[in-house]
């Protein structure tokens, strides 16, 4: 692997060596059911008889507690997040990512580097310094965008988990509950995500259709993706 | 490149190799401006509470790798950079730091980071009003580490990079990669240096010297334990140090 298949500079210290499994990546709002489709997903590649990893945001064995405390607290402050997230990001991408991927092991990826960005670019962070915080960011085989709208998602999100302050963004100040706060706040994080869609090449899936159709969808293009593979062979 | 610091209060930082004996002369700086009765603001590398129980995992159970190293550090300066050291500088006080970003450009690219990515991690942070490099041989620090404590901690002596399985040796060859670093930011960022080897007070002379033309016209914000400066005529001196030391 080479360095250009980073988005900056990488890990210079470290060479990354072959990359044998595929970086598939599902990024988009929350409620739009990402976890859903990672989760089936997984059952049909292990089904296929590949070997799957998965990960996502805050599951850092080193920064987990910490970062689950911090939240909690009061005082973690914008661009403190956004550094967390980053050594979260970065511990995951170097200790559990790549060395899967270098197993063979096709990594399915709850999320990126994109929704932290989107999140820090609506709370006030530069872009471009976001942007040059993730050089450190293989670049994935693939990204679906799960593109929903926002009644979609209030859907999803009042059949499931129901709203919570960090997913309606109540720290921003935007609205007084979370109903309107939510509302405000994924309508600003989806245009973020959209203006990505374009400077990433992100695949856009319409995620407003039943979670069966996405699923075929997303099956359907991510087979020749596997199957390049196997003819490489 | 960092911007220049536009806020009111001023900021000081010290930076150097283990041993250089900066911590000593920032200590001794920091009495001295509080007796003048300035309003001053300690913050040391490495402190915030926030990020303390993550640092202390990472370490014992040896899980950094450079780049987490360089970005939980950065997560750490950003909390005390958020929540401390820039309402400090908006208030107008003098925020003296024991290490700065510069530490992290020199010892996280001694470690093999990329130099323009950890730049970037820290260009929210000012240019400081003065910052003072204090310079010394490796040799000297590492004589002074190794008389003072009884063992080097295994990130302190840059065992991760795989250098040499001996510990002194390793401490070594990896404090001088970091003089390196910092010498060639004395050229890129203006540091300030002090010769680490002269005596102690000789430094602390120096160091007063140019921290009195810094503060030279500067009104900053004034300790409300002690009379300010004009009327202090009309107040005797041992009272207003007496004040100071309650």
């Amino acid at each position: 692997m080479t360095p250009s298949e980073f988005y900056g500079a990488g890990f210079p210290y470290r060479p990354t060596g072959e990359l044998l499994g595929k970086l598939i990546v599902l990024e988009g709002s929350d409620g739009v059911g990402r976890s859903t489709q990672i989760n089936l997903l997984r059952t049909w590649l292990e089904s296929e008889g590949y070997a799957v990893s998965d990960t996502g945001l805050r599951r850092s064995n080193l920064t987990q507690p910490g970062l689950d405390a911090a939240k909690l607290g009061h005082t973690l402050g914008r661009q403190t997040m956004s550094l967390f997230y980053a050594t979260d990001f970065a511990d995951r991408l170097e200790n559990q990512i790549i060395p899967a991927l270098r197993a063979g092991f096709h990594v399915l990826s709850d999320r990126y580097f994109y929704s932290i960005i989107a999140r820090d670019i609506v709370r006030g962070a530069d872009p471009v310094w976001a942007r040059k915080l993730y050089g450190i960011a293989l670049k994935p085989d693939v990204v679906f965008y799960l593109r929903g709208d926002i009644p979609t998602l209030i859907k999803r999100m009042i059949h499931g988990r129901g709203f919570n302050y960090w997913e309606s963004g109540m720290d921003l100040h935007l609205a007084d509950d979370l109903y309107d706060s939510f509302c405000l706040y994924q309508s600003r994080l989806i245009e973020q995500f959209d203006q990505m869609a374009e400077e990433y090449g992100f695949v856009t899936i319409d995620a407003t259709r039943p979670i069966p159709v996405v699923f075929e969808d997303l099956k359907r293009k991510i087979k020749p993706l596997l199957e390049e593979e196997i003819s490489q062979i | 490149m960092l911007l220049p610091n536009r806020y009111k209060g001023k900021l000081i930082i010290v930076e150097g190799i283990d041993g250089s004996g900066k911590s000593t002369q920032i200590d001794l700086l920091n009495k001295w401006l509080i007796n003048q009765g300035k309003q001053v603001y300690f913050s040391e590398w490495n402190s915030s509470d926030l990020v303390k129980s993550t640092t202390k995992l990472g370490k014992s159970e040896k899980m950094f790798t450079p780049s987490t190293f360089s970005l939980l550090q950065a997560t750490d300066f950003s909390d005390r950079w958020e929540n401390h050291i820039l309402p400090m500088l908006k208030a107008g006080v003098i925020v003296l730091a024991d290490r700065y970003a510069f530490t992290a450009f020199a010892r996280d690219v001694a470690r093999g980071v990329d130099r323009d990515w950890v730049r970037n991690l820290y260009s929210f942070a000012p240019m400081p009003d003065l910052a003072l490099y204090f310079r010394v041989p490796v040799d000297i620090a590492v004589e002074r580490i190794l008389s003072g404590r009884a063992n080097l901690k295994y990130y302190e002596a840059g065992m991760d990079l795989g250098l040499s399985d001996n510990k002194v040796t390793s401490f070594r060859l990896f404090q001088q990669r970091i003089i390196s670093e910092y010498d060639a930011m004395v050229d890129e960022f203006g540091l300030t240096v002090i010769d680490g080897t002269a005596p102690v007070q000789k430094q602390q002379k120096n160091v007063r010297q140019i921290v009195r033309k810094i503060l030279q016209g500067w009104e900053g914000l004034d300790q409300p334990m002690v009379a300010p400066r004009r009327r202090r005529r009309s107040v005797q001196v041992e009272t207003s140090k007496e004040e100071v030391a309650q």
